[in-house]
């Protein structure tokens, strides 16, 4: 298998603060990775180190297998043969949208020049806007703009830093859609660095969840929100509690709301004592439950009610019901557990 | 965020960079530091004999003298800021930009004209005579040639920095906060007193100081009216009495009042970002005036317009027609190649250092860097004369310490070499104008953000591609007003030419001084209208930039 980009044990360090330990991952041609984790994580430096603004400390960064950063190396970020949208889309203000995607085939033909930058005009979906000029357009099309510039020459590899932080909510899923959509088409291995869970799991293929300058977990959306490695990749991908239970035999283990089967790692003894992850899809309401609850608070998400219960022991889950089971607050309702997937950690103190 | 050697367009040159920045800033202070030197200087009899007899009249007249212009000040800026802002009536739009054209009009100027119009001989009082018959002594004129003449003349070309910065803070202010007042009951101008105003008390804070730095600086009204204020004691004593230490001595106080204003302005200005309310705001509310209100709000806001400018303009354009025709001659034109000269390279050396000193921060982002551009920045605030005594002081010394030197060694004699040339004078032009230079670079240099060079690196260009791509389109405009602004300064600018200039070397604002102080109004009109004309192109460009900038909108 070849890797279009591939990170080994980067590190990098502001003066003598290290911002990034150890970093490594691969990512395969034409596909679509995330970085994500909460600000000041350290993953904008990652990206801003592989497009060739920060040197690297150790560690080394190979762009289609060629080496473009290490210790003592940090190839020019003109020569890298890649294409970056900022935060701030850094569009050049005093050029028409055709300039701007334009700006990166200044050695190409004046002809296919033209052709290429129609093209990507009708691909963002804004073949009338080619005369304009930034500041009149909308925030969503100097998005667009920003994709299409950093996409006109055909870069071996687009990194994308926080490209939707400054849209709508409501437009930013749409927008990641979209964007995956295009990437999809040209075929352009890229980059996503993001905050935001959800715009991870509407355009990657795969996502590293990072912390404090590590990676904590690489893995698909579907398994870091049911599989998280740790606590802190449990918390941060999705909601969820974390209750006390006891290891019961090898496949399961026993908590207040009943007994969870599941795979256990190997030096689990019997009666140890552990948390599990219980998220609000695990707990389903049933009336004819023995188990109760009292509600303690809801919120109405449309079409489902998120339901925070408290059980007789004081310990507090979360329930995800369809939202014709309209419950009052202090009312006691009927729960059980069904958990696909068994997550387990040690206990804490 | 660490410096990284990849994201300057031109980082070679870094490593000459940071210490090319500290020794210009250090340079440029050395006027300064030589005046604030003589604090500590012994004092001989002359300047005892100074501080027995003119000193107190000194203090005394400058702060009456600003007393004076910051009330005068205060009340036209604040009045036509708050009309033009949050008031509607007809030809607000009109008053908008023209208040600012007395920023144009030289306080030395307007001086000469409103001398030659309201004076014993002036048309004025002839005019009185003419219609009622009355002989000098049976009726009373107000004295243009006093304190009380400085003050106005001062005030109504100083108003506009009160105006321009109260302007903005009104208009900054989110509606919301005016809205509220209301709503609680406070009336139009409750919620002005009791809001608005404290709002704006930062940024009129700042504007006051301006006007009363330049003030301090004024030398060509004061000295017209014969009014003894440190700038004319300076004068008095560096050239009637001969005596450098003690004219040192007394710029060195002057410095005190300068410095006590840089530190107030320094503060409001920052104090004047805390009181952003929000960052919303809507279309102001207009308090719409109409029939007798309408009406004072005009005359509020033309008046200041027309004594500060129009009318002075008019009279110049009289005497210029009259006497154009005399005046125009090759000398004329050699006083014109003269200005042009020093203006033209002063705006070019003060817009490459600006460029050195304002990329240097952006690309070095060092501490020292930055304060370095803060030292020389507070050059705007020191008047000519300062700087001109503080630049002749160590370039004497220079000239005598090399002559003694080559003498000694060579046998030859350098005389003086930099004392009394063009290079003097454009050094003391320079710390004085560099800080506007600087401001106005670096407004442009804002708009291109770090991840805009970065776009393009990533698209393949490199440094110099970058800087003519990017940059060169991107900061052509505020190199520009950078420019033009020090060019007119530098026209403008009476004291430190005075003082420095070479022999037999004349500017149009020398000439026009030296006619004017022999009694030659009429004759001194030509290089003053052209003085003001010039000066009307950065005021132009002001006003657009504030017609066109409504936050929010």
């Amino acid at each position: 298998m070849t890797f279009q980009l591939e990170v080994e044990n980067l590190d990098v360090r502001y003066d003598n603060y290290q911002v990034l330990n150890q970093i490594s991952f691969a990512l395969e041609s034409a596909k679509i990775g995330c970085i994500l984790g909460p600000s000041g994580c350290g993953k904008t430096t990652v990206l801003r180190a592989i497009a060739g603004f920060e040197p690297a400390f150790g560690g080394r960064i190979l762009i289609d297998q060629i080496e473009v950063s290490s210790s003592h190396y940090c190839m020019a970020t003109e020569r890298r043969n890649i294409g970056m949208i900022f935060q701030d889309f850094a569009l050049f203000p005093h050029l028409s949208v055709a300039d701007n995607i334009g700006f990166g085939l200044k050695s190409w033909p004046a002809k296919e020049r033209q052709e290429r930058v129609q093209e990507l005009l009708a691909m963002t979906g804004m073949p009338a806007y080619g005369q304009a000029y930034p500041h009149q357009l909308s925030g969503g099309q100097q998005q667009r703009v920003a994709l299409a510039r950093a996409m006109a020459p055909r870069p071996g590899l687009l990194l994308m830093d926080e490209p939707f932080s400054s849209m709508d909510v409501d437009l930013r899923e749409q927008l990641a859609r979209e964007v995956r959509d295009i990437l999809k088409q040209e075929n352009i291995t890229a980059i996503l660095v993001t905050h935001d869970q959800h715009e991870a799991f509407a355009l990657a293929d795969e996502i590293c969840v990072m912390n404090e300058g590590r990676i904590e977990q690489r893995d698909s959306g579907y398994n870091l929100y049911h599989q998280p490695v740790n606590r802190f990749v449990a918390d941060f991908i999705g909601q969820g509690v974390i209750i006390p239970a006891t290891v019961e035999s090898r496949h399961s283990v026993r908590t207040e709301l009943g007994s969870i089967e599941g795979k256990l790692p190997p030096q689990r003894e019997k009666g140890a004592l552990v948390d599990v992850l219980i998220r609000p899809d695990d707990v389903i309401h049933d009336d004819d439950s023995s188990e109760t609850a009292i509600v303690v608070d809801k919120s109405f998400r449309g079409a489902d009610f998120l339901y925070f219960l408290r059980m007789d022991s004081g310990i507090e889950v979360m329930c995800l019901a369809p939202s014709h089971h309209n419950h009052k607050i202090n009312e006691r309702i009927g729960i059980r557990l069904d958990v696909d997937h068994l997550v387990i950690f040690d206990r804490s103190n | 965020m660490a410096k990284s050697k990849i994201r300057s367009p031109v980082s070679r040159l870094e490593g000459l960079w940071q210490p090319g920045i500290l020794l210009t800033a250090l340079v440029f202070s050395i006027p300064v530091l030589t005046i604030a030197s003589f604090l500590l200087y012994p004092s001989g009899d002359i300047w005892q004999h100074l501080v027995d007899t003119v000193l107190a009249d000194y203090l005394l007249n400058s702060v009456l003298l600003m007393t004076g212009v910051g009330l005068g000040t205060f009340s036209m800026g604040v009045t036509c800021a708050w009309l033009t802002s949050l008031c509607q009536f007809p030809g607000k739009k009109f008053f908008i930009w023209t208040l600012l054209l007395p920023l144009a009009m030289p306080a030395y100027i307007i001086a000469y004209t409103y001398t030659g119009m309201f004076d014993f001989a002036g048309p004025v009082q002839t005019q009185i005579r003419d219609w009622t018959g009355w002989e000098y002594g049976d009726y009373f004129f107000p004295e243009v040639r006093s304190l009380g003449g400085a003050i106005a003349m001062l005030s109504l070309v100083l108003y506009p920095y009160v105006y321009l910065l109260a302007r903005a803070a009104f208009i900054e202010q989110s509606v919301c906060v005016i809205e509220v007042s209301r709503t609680l009951g406070c009336s139009v101008w409750a919620s002005f007193y009791r809001v608005a105003l404290p709002l704006a008390r930062p940024a009129i804070v700042a504007g006051l100081s301006l006007a009363l730095m330049e003030t301090l600086a004024d030398y060509g009204t004061v000295s017209y009216f014969g009014i003894g204020v440190f700038t004319t004691g300076i004068f008095r004593t560096w050239f009637g009495l001969g005596d450098s230490a003690a004219a040192a001595k007394l710029a060195a106080i002057l410095l005190l009042f300068v410095f006590s204003l840089v530190v107030i302005e320094r503060w409001s200005r920052q104090r004047a970002q805390y009181h952003h309310t929000t960052n919303r705001y809507s279309q102001l509310p207009v308090y719409r005036l109409t029939g007798a209100r309408a009406l004072i709000a005009c005359v509020a806001c033309a008046l200041p317009l027309i004594f500060g400018f129009i009318l002075p303009a008019f009279q110049l354009s009289l005497w210029a027609i009259d006497t154009y025709a005399v005046m125009i001659d090759s000398s004329f034109f050699k006083l014109v190649l003269h200005t042009i000269l020093l203006g033209v390279s002063t705006a070019l050396l003060a817009v490459l250092l600006a460029l050195f000193m304002v990329y240097g921060r952006r690309v070095l982002a060092s501490k020292l860097v930055f304060a370095s551009i803060r030292v020389v920045a507070i050059g705007y605030a020191v008047p000519g004369t300062i700087i001109a005594v503080g630049v002749i002081i160590p370039l004497t010394w220079f000239d005598n310490t090399l002559d003694s030197y080559m003498r000694e060694h060579f046998d030859v004699s350098t005389g003086l070499l930099l004392s009394g040339s063009l290079f003097a004078l454009m050094f003391a032009y320079l710390v004085r104008f560099l800080a506007v230079s600087i401001q106005s670079v670096e407004s442009g240099l804002v708009k291109i953000k770090l991840s805009m060079d970065e776009a393009a690196r990533s698209l393949g260009r490199k440094s110099a591609d970058i800087l003519f791509n990017v940059h060169l389109p991107l900061m052509k405009g505020s190199v520009l007003t950078a420019l033009l602004i020090v060019f007119v300064d530098v026209m403008k600018e009476l004291p430190a030419t005075l003082i420095l200039r070479p022999f037999n070397f004349n500017t149009l604002a020398v000439r026009a001084f030296e006619l004017a102080s022999d009694e030659r109004l009429a004759d001194s009109s030509t290089a003053a209208l052209m003085i003001v004309v010039v000066g009307l192109l950065p005021v132009i460009l002001l006003s657009k930039s504030i017609a066109s900038s409504r936050a929010g909108s």
